[in-house]
């Protein structure tokens, strides 16, 4: 429990504190005035309530759109699912530059849509919610859908023989049971749309801006750090509200339902209606999820063949100092040092809130080590930058503060993973183990560690993929000369010229690539307990 | 027990790709550190020779080492940041509109390079405090396409006011005057023109006349802007675009084959000037060595070398400036200019208003 709490402490509340003190202190004293100040304004409303507005609508046009596919994933039994099931979490994984610029291939300027039909939608508000159904249709499907397949199909059966209509047994019985999984996973859709950066960013344009987006504005560019500081604190609180809440239906989730292996509900479609329906999933998932990928590999060959890939070995003097490729080396090389952080905390925090006489502090803490998804990455970065600059602790120069700053995104996944599975073991095989005179460490070994192995490598697996693809945090402090992938693609992406933009996709692609391959042994790791992402 | 051993040889893996990661970037981490190394942080657009380079490599003694830190903004706004431990000996790249926020923050500790007397006196700012160096100079103009206004019989607009006649209508593209150093620029170029009321006034005008807004340069320029090589890519559909007095010059030097004229021209009477300075950061752990790198942007050496590399004009008196640049795309002759007070007094509620007027 120490060490999750002193890492928190010295990497993320040390850093976040110093750069919003930064903000609220003028010539030593403070000034808690700026917040009415700036509440005041009226852009800063605005931008509040079109953060606001703009998350409610993504996440019930994702709720439309995947609790379907979450249905169709759970009980139906077809070839390709678990191709199916990596698909559609691949977008979720993917760095939102990739996305965007997916997006922008799709409906800006010359996309596709634009030449098939004369249609743009950049710049309008239609893309950035095109975006968030496209990046967290993964987080519906998985979080509703991984309860869905356990959810024991005879209840329901047993109230239609009661006379039950099909509607009335399934409003009766399976609502009630996934509500709390469906009101999770609409939070975290939620969350993870309200404080969205690199989609309105990039699809955007200029008019419009999330929280997020302005906090990076007001500091990385207008450099009122006071503005962004009141913006921060106010986003803290909206997330911490937001976490409350999804702590409180992922408790109600875990207590209250009997659980079947997902195994046995699932079975093949029968009649028109399920076919329809599995068909009408399938289709959605190929133009929504896969065309825009489709429509980003198209691009990093177009024209050039396997050119643009080549021209990705050389280096061009100016704008990178070492081939692009070199990127990959670099992302994976970053990647590692942060799943092995992530996993360490991660792991810790989890058997430290497993244990029994886990007070109400620890289960707070369980909710805090979710903050980082929802804090603004330049605050962090521009934390790290000010805060970490002193020995003992003068790790600017140094390569292990992007993977420190990774690890923070990735901790929570590894949490949320492995918490479930933990819950699950049984007590009292440790304690037979420790009678029969076996230490704690081997108890440990020989008890928790098989069933929890699968678990464990799962969540390596997602804080693998979170660290490949983390932008915010990473392009503030990444060095000139090591860029990550996501990087190197928001470099190529900012300089000029056909060469570049055919580079930054088939860069864009290699991530993809590597994001699915990790995806797919993952989906070849599923336990019979899905975690709750 | 194979289990075990499986996730030891992992754990053991890991912790071989943790340190040859480490010794992998270990060798060049510490910059300002030794007095042999100098470190230049700049901006993205930062670029040299490097026969030039070499050449002060080898007579200071200094290894120049340079850290591009995000564009103009961010580079300025990291270094306040990180002002009382900074992460080199040197910053490149404040211009004008930024200047204040910079010295405000006393980012930067006196010294007056050798060769000041030879900076042009326009250019030269700060004067008797010499905290900043000038370095180069450049206009931000709009830009027009000529092939469009031929194809349409159409003259290119020469100043402002031509801006906002009805048959320029839906044809000028510009940037984000609170992200963006150009489109900064030409507000404050119509703030000069219109007087702190009238260029409200005016942008009402522009609005109405149909002026898109993006949020850098680099979309302006290459993606909505018809007379841009990429531009033409992109089948891009607006012929006139806020960017530089050299764009044109640019144009040809990058083609292949060269044109025997600019594709595009300059507005002139819709520039600002914009200079940009170099400054010993206050903390340096270098100042020795930061201070023979002042001495350098400004010799004659440097200042021929720049204009080609940054597409920028020298500051020094009899720097050669290169045909190209006389021939297609010389600088204005009358720009608007603002004192760099009046632009830190102004600029943050100007851009704010702005904003709330173009944006919102």
């Amino acid at each position: 429990m120490a060490v999750p709490v002193a890492f928190f402490a010295v990497f993320f509340a040390y850093p976040v504190t110093a750069i919003v003190a930064r903000g609220l202190k003028a010539d030593g004293t403070w000034h808690p005035g700026r917040i009415g100040e700036v509440l005041a304004q009226s852009d800063v409303r605005q931008v509040l309530w079109f953060t606001t507005w703009q998350a409610l609508v993504s996440t019930a046009l994702t709720l439309l759109v995947a609790l379907p596919g979450a249905y169709v994933l759970a009980r139906f039994d077809f070839p390709g699912k678990q191709v199916l099931r990596a698909v559609v979490t691949v977008p979720f994984v993917l760095p939102t530059v990739v996305v965007g610029t997916a997006f922008m291939a799709l409906v800006g300027r010359g996309g596709l849509l634009d030449e098939l039909w004369g249609l743009r939608l950049d710049t309008t508000v239609w893309a950035i919610l095109l975006a968030h159904v496209f990046f967290n249709y993964a987080v519906v499907v998985r979080t509703v859908g991984g309860l869905w397949a356990q959810l024991d199909p005879r209840q329901e059966e047993a109230a239609r023989m009661l006379g039950a209509s099909r509607f009335a047994a399934w409003r009766t019985v399976t609502l009630p049971a996934l509500a709390p999984a469906v009101a999770a996973a609409a939070l975290m859709v939620f969350l993870f749309t309200f404080t969205s950066f690199g989609v309105v960013q990039i699809l955007g344009g200029p008019a419009f801006s999330t929280l997020e987006v302005e906090i990076y504005r007001q500091t990385a560019e207008i450099f009122d750090l006071s503005t962004a500081a009141v913006l921060t604190m106010i986003q803290f609180v909206a997330v911490g509200a937001i976490l409350a809440l999804h702590a409180w239906t992922v408790r109600r989730r875990e207590t209250a339902l009997r659980l079947v292996d997902a195994s046995t509900t699932a079975r093949r479609p029968r009649g028109a209606g399920q076919w329809a329906l599995l068909g009408g999933v399938v289709a959605t998932v190929a133009v929504l999820l896969l065309l825009p990928l489709a429509v980003l590999v198209e691009r990093s060959f177009a024209g050039a063949g396997l050119g643009y890939y080549r021209a990705l070995t050389h280096e061009d003097g100016g704008v990178f100092l070492v081939p692009p490729i070199e990127a990959v080396g670099n992302s994976l090389r970053y990647a590692v040092a942060a799943t092995a952080i992530a996993v360490l905390i991660g792991g810790l925090a989890s058997v430290a809130l497993t244990r029994r006489d886990a007070g109400r502090l620890v289960r707070g803490f369980d909710a805090l080590l979710m903050l980082p998804l929802g804090v603004s990455a330049v605050t962090v970065g521009f934390g790290f930058l000010i805060a970490l600059d002193e020995p003992p602790l003068d790790l600017r120069a140094s390569w292990i503060l992007v993977p420190l700053a990774q690890a923070l995104v990735g901790v929570p996944f590894v949490v949320r993973t492995m918490l479930p599975v933990l819950r699950a073991v049984d007590v009292r095989l440790r304690e037979a183990a420790a009678v029969l005179g076996a230490s704690p460490w081997r108890a440990w070994r020989e008890v928790d560690l098989p069933m929890v192995r699968r678990a464990l490598l799962i969540a390596a697996g997602f804080a693998f993929a979170v660290s490949l693809g983390e932008f915010g945090a990473t392009v503030f402090i990444a060095r000139p000369d090591n860029p990550t992938l996501p990087v190197a693609v928001a470099r190529l992406l900012g300089r000029p010229g056909d060469l570049n933009y055919g580079q930054a996709m088939a860069l864009s692609t290699i991530l993809m690539i590597v994001c699915a391959v990790a995806l797919l042994v993952l989906e070849r790791l599923r336990t019979d307990r899905t975690g709750e992402f | 027990m194979g289990i075990t051993k499986k996730v030891t040889a992992l754990a053991v893996g890991l912790g071989l790709v943790t340190l040859s990661a480490c010794g992998a970037s270990g060798g060049d981490d510490q910059g300002g550190g030794g007095s042999k190394t100098v470190t230049l942080v700049s901006h993205n657009s930062w670029a040299a020779s490097e026969d030039v380079v070499a050449a002060f490599e080898k007579q200071s003694g200094y290894r120049v080492k340079v850290l591009e830190d995000g564009d103009a903004g961010q580079a300025v706004n990291k270094a306040i940041l990180t002002k009382d431990n900074p992460q080199g000996d040197v910053l490149f790249g404040v211009d004008n509109t930024l200047l204040s926020r910079a010295l405000d923050n006393g980012l930067f500790q006196p010294y007056e390079a050798k060769g000041s007397d030879l900076i042009l006196p326009e250019y030269r700012a700060d004067e008797g405090k010499h905290r900043v160096t000038p370095v180069d100079t450049g206009d931000v103009c709009v830009n027009y396409d000529k092939e469009w206004f031929d194809e349409h019989g159409l003259t290119p607009p020469k100043t402002f006011d031509d801006l906002v006649e009805p048959e320029y209508k839906d044809l000028l593209v510009t940037e984000n005057a609170s992200t963006s150093s150009p489109g900064l620029g030409f507000l404050l170029g119509t703030a000069a023109r219109y007087g702190d009321e009238g260029w409200q006034d005016y942008w009402k005008k522009l609005e109405a006349n149909g002026v898109k807004v993006v949020d850098g340069w680099e979309q302006a320029y290459n993606e909505e802007f018809s007379g841009s090589a990429g531009g033409k890519k992109a089948r891009a559909e607006r012929p006139l675009v806020v960017s530089y007095a050299s764009s044109p010059p640019a144009e040809v030097i990058y083609a292949d084959p060269k044109p025997e004229t600019a594709p595009t021209g300059v507005a002139e009477g819709t520039c600002f000037r914009q200079v940009e300075y170099a400054g010993l950061l206050s903390n340096a752990k270098n100042p020795e060595g930061g201070k023979a790198l002042l001495d350098f942007l400004i010799s004659k050496r440097f200042q021929d070398d720049m204009p080609l590399n940054m597409f920028v004009y020298p500051v020094r008196e009899g720097a050669e400036v290169p045909e190209e640049f006389a021939k297609f795309g010389p600088q204005a002759k009358d720009p608007e200019t603002m004192d760099p007070a009046k632009i830190a007094d102004n600029r943050d509620q100007w851009v704010k208003s702005w904003t709330s007027l173009v944006l919102r």
